[in-house]
């Protein structure tokens, strides 16, 4: 990376950022990126609520099934599959992504940066303007008549192609309107933050000064772009296969279901990354500050997050070991993808090396981080089994994959999203969250979360597919509905708790204390910006200067246990 | 023009707006890769489509080429002419391109016009599918550069943002060096 | 930087204006092999061209041009990964009817090959054990315009 010396305009020449819209039409016109930041949060969060009680009722069904479901009525095949779909795309595409990455991403990297705002702030609104237009859609397409698309987030053809199929016209071509606009605001979003930490750095801040999370996000930004294009493609043509009745995927019309497959996961796989890194970025800041310790490799752990992009690439096709695909492509992916477990434990070794022999405090963000590292160990151990094609052949679409993705997605999206929310709440709203409302809410939904997923595990052992309606059904899987009826009253009690947090979060708005500028004493830049920054973030004539890395903790030359990076020497 | 401090600083010594633009065809390079690689293959893996593909008419499709590749040549000559601070020159070779997208436009829709009334529609088969898709999705990219063109190419005439000609100069070379790859797939190779 | 580096713009356009001339000149000679390599050699030449000197990616920072191969070289990758399965139509132990019965049927009339009768989905795996799994091919990629598997004569007596 270049060390060329940035060039800090000076106060008087563009002095003025743009002019901050009042009032309510703040939220229309507001380019500055802490607002398009919290636009993305908010949404994202009333999207989980969605997609959480989305799982509720089809939770419901599968342990009581023919029910009425308290809320929703008695599920329909229909509605089932519809809901199973679209609380997968759902938390993926609006809630992982947005709260991860565009919310966090918008918030702090101009601030970890020391800059102002982004660079293309225009273009920033108009990403979360067709974000916000892809979750109406998606939303929409939920209600249409016909209902909303059931064929799975994988959305595979014919089933996802074909209406005498999938039974739902419009819902299945909206699904595919919605994440095809989800996909463009995404690459919007991502050009912003690359160039911005590319160029806008502070002067003074080398590449190594930048914080890990900072690097997490844009690595993952390249890594959604480089591999979205060719399912964009493959959208376009599916979209095309539902409405004008083209053949791409229609093998009796010249085309391949197939290919489908294969532009999908060569997306998918990579996108699972693209959601890890900013999630691991968030647990690695949030470690040092709470242990009071200099992250053990930082050069390691950025070299090895480059890898793992890099490796990612390679992979995709263990998604497809049973699918029908070439079985001498099926080695290749087979040793790629257990090659690919390498990097990842390195990166939570170094994690676990940073806190050993620190000073930790078992603060609420340090618990989420924490917790973040067991659960998602278990999510790659037991991925081990799935990336081995010979274990594959049996264990492929069973409750083990679903239970295997859940103990990643669930640390990265909902346990990284919460570590990220209370580490950096009172610097977003300037007010102080409640410890020990976060720590019951904390407790109330990692502890339930393992009742509902180690079940799953015994279930797909035991042979029991995914997006089944009714397990009665079948004489051999109806004997566990016990274990069933255990995940969906833990998923019920893991949802209650969530209200903890709401409560926590209202009453933290309006009547936490006021934190100051720096209540975690840490280092990196965003922490010396006023709680909340004020548009613009410093004033003009004092944007920070920096002059050392972000992870200098208990440095021997300091009296104080930390040494923020824009304290000169 | 007020834009925040962030817009101007340059670590990496690219300047911020071509930077970016740099990725945004780096994101386009894989979404026509995708979809030409998904062409590619099946064209290999299905010769009977080549009884489709003699339809096309190869001196169209050439004319089309040229028409690009002088485009290409004003933008450049555009960005010289921004360079040397002449907004105005810069303005005017711009317009010569948006000229060529516009003919470009103009003999896409005659071809597509009589091919779809002799019968070659976008459901014909295979190979006409992905005919209208990619050079479809090659049109809207041209129709869209020309229209941010025009814009640069105002404020251009005004001597404001002169650097902006280059990178969409830069955005326009991309749009030309697809067509440079369809060119041969969907008229040549048959 | 870029911006002091000005060849000759003229001299470009008239060498692409003449590649131009040679990638149309080329199928009138009539071998398949000299088409190819003049539209296709042609195309790469003229990308180039275009690329290195009006986008000016000769004088550009290493970083631009490593990520413009990168989104290059990961084309190339879904390519290789993808054509075992799309563009061959057999393989080890597996067999796509629909699609070697299309190529039988060779020309398929301008208004949809409708009439397919083995409509079943592609590649299917297991049952169709053909032998000598595709005549050994590798799986790679070579562009091989006429050869889409071995059963191309053969239309409806694939299964063994």
């Amino acid at each position: 990376m270049a060390q060329a010396a940035t060039v800090a305009v000076q106060g008087h020449e563009h002095a003025s950022a743009p002019h901050e819209p009042q009032g309510l039409l703040k939220y229309v016109w507001s380019t500055d990126h802490k607002v398009i930041a919290m636009q993305y949060l908010f949404t994202g969060m009333f999207m989980a609520v969605i997609g959480g009680l989305m799982s509720y009722v089809f939770r419901m069904q599968s342990a009581f099934p023919g029910l009425s479901v308290p809320g929703f009525g008695v599920v329909s095949p229909g509605e089932y599959n519809a809901l199973v779909t679209n609380h997968g795309t759902i938390m993926i595409f609006w809630v992982a992504m947005p709260v991860l990455i565009a919310a966090f991403g918008n918030f702090l990297i101009p601030l970890m940066i020391g800059a102002d705002d982004m660079v293309f702030p225009r273009i920033n609104r108009l990403s979360y303007q067709i974000f916000f237009l892809s979750a109406l859609v998606i939303l929409a397409s939920l209600i249409v008549e016909g209902g909303g698309f059931g064929g799975a987030w994988t959305a595979y053809p014919p089933l996802s192609a074909q209406d005498q199929y999938n039974l739902t016209p419009l819902g299945s071509s909206l699904w595919v309107l919605a994440v095809a606009l989800e996909f463009v605001a995404f690459l919007l979003g991502g050009i912003n933050f690359i160039t911005t930490l590319m160029n806008s750095r502070a002067p003074g801040m080398k590449a190594y000064d930048i914080p890990m999370v900072c690097w997490m996000i844009v690595i993952a930004s390249i890594l959604f772009m480089l591999s979205v294009g060719p399912l964009i493609a493959g959208a376009v043509m599916l979209f095309f296969d539902q409405t004008i009745g083209t053949g791409f995927y229609n093998p009796s019309r010249g085309g391949d279901p197939v290919l489908w497959q294969h532009l999908f996961w060569f997306f998918g796989h990579p996108e699972v990354y693209v959601v890890l890194l900013p999630a691991v970025g968030v647990v690695v800041d949030i470690v040092a500050t709470f242990a009071r310790k200099k992250l053990f490799g930082y050069k390691i752990m950025l070299y090895t997050t480059v890898a793992t992009g890099v490796l990612s690439f390679f992979v995709w096709a263990h998604h497809q070991f049973i699918a029908g695909i070439d079985p001498r492509m099926a080695n290749i992916f087979t040793i790629t993808t257990l090659l690919i477990s390498i990097p990842i434990a390195e990166l939570i070794f170094v994690i676990i090396a940073t806190l050993y022999g620190g000073s930790i405090t078992l603060k609420t963000p340090m618990l989420w981080a924490l917790a973040f590292i067991a659960e998602f160990m278990i999510g790659g151990v037991t991925g081990i089994y799935l990336g081995a094609s010979g274990s594959d052949a049996y264990l492929h679409d069973t409750y083990f994959v679903l239970a295997h993705f859940h103990y990643t997605f669930f640390p990265i999206a909902i346990i990284g999203g919460f570590a990220a929310f209370t580490y950096w709440f009172p610097k977003m709203f300037g007010r102080m969250m409640n410890d020990t409302l976060g720590k019951i809410h904390f407790w109330g939904t990692v502890i339930p979360f393992n009742f509902i997923f180690i079940p799953l595990f015994v279930l797909g052992l035991g042979g029991e597919h995914r997006r089944i309606y009714n397990t009665q059904s079948f004489p051999e899987l109806a004997p566990l509905q016990p274990v069933r009826v255990l995940a969906t009253v833990s998923l019920i009690v893991m949802l209650l708790f969530q209200l903890v947090f709401l409560v926590n979060l209202v009453r933290s708005l309006w009547k936490g204390p006021k934190p100051g500028k720096n209540p975690w004493k840490s280092n990196t830049l965003e922490w010396t910006a006023e709680s909340p920054p004020p548009h613009g973030n410093w004033p003009v004539d004092q944007m920070p200067r920096v002059y050392r890395g972000p992870y200098e903790y208990g440095h021997p030359d300091r009296e104080e246990d930390y040494w923020p990076q824009n304290l000169p020497a | 023009m007020s834009r925040p401090i962030a817009t101007t600083r340059s670590a990496t010594g690219i300047p911020t707006g071509r930077l970016a633009v740099w990725w945004v065809l780096a994101s386009e390079v894989v979404i026509f890769g995708g979809l030409l690689a998904s062409y590619l293959l099946h064209r290999l893996g299905h010769p009977e489509w080549a009884n489709a593909a003699a339809v096309t008419n190869v001196w169209i499709g050439a004319f089309n080429t040229f028409v690009l590749l002088s485009s290409s040549f004003t933008a450049v000559l555009a960005h010289r002419a921004a360079e040397h601070g002449d907004g105005r020159r810069a303005a005017r070779f711009l317009l010569m391109t948006i000229g060529g997208a516009a003919t470009f436009i103009g003999v896409k829709t005659f071809e597509w016009y009589h091919e779809i009334v002799e019968g070659y529609t976008i459901t014909s088969n295979g190979f006409w599918s992905f005919y209208y898709t990619a050079a479809g999705l090659h049109a809207l990219h041209v129709i869209a550069g020309a229209v941010i063109m025009a814009f640069v190419a105002r404020d251009a005439a005004r001597g404001r943002e002169l650097q902006r000609v280059e990178y969409v100069g830069i955005y326009w070379h991309f749009v030309d060096v697809v067509w440079i790859f369809l060119f041969p797939l969907l008229y040549i190779a048959k | 930087m870029a911006q002091s580096h000005h060849p000759n713009y003229k001299k470009i356009y008239v060498t692409l204006l003449v590649l131009l001339v040679i990638s149309v000149a080329g199928p009138f000679v009539g071998i398949k092999w000299i088409t190819l390599i003049a539209a296709f050699g042609v195309a790469v030449v003229k990308a180039d061209l275009v690329i290195q000197n009006f986008m000016h990616l000769k004088w550009e920072r290493r970083i631009v041009k490593f990520a413009l191969a990168s989104s290059l070289l990961l084309m190339f990758l879904l390519f290789a990964g993808v054509a075992p399965d799309v563009m061959r139509h057999t393989g080890h132990n597996w067999v796509n009817d629909a699609a070697l019965a299309a190529t039988a049927r060779g020309i398929a009339p301008p208004h949809g090959a409708g009439e397919a009768a083995a409509g079943e989905a592609g590649a299917a795996a297991g049952a169709h054990s053909n032998g000598d799994g595709g005549a050994g091919t590798d799986g790679d990629t070579a562009a091989a315009p006429g050869g889409a598997g071995s059963g191309a004569g053969q239309p409806d007596t694939l299964r063994r």
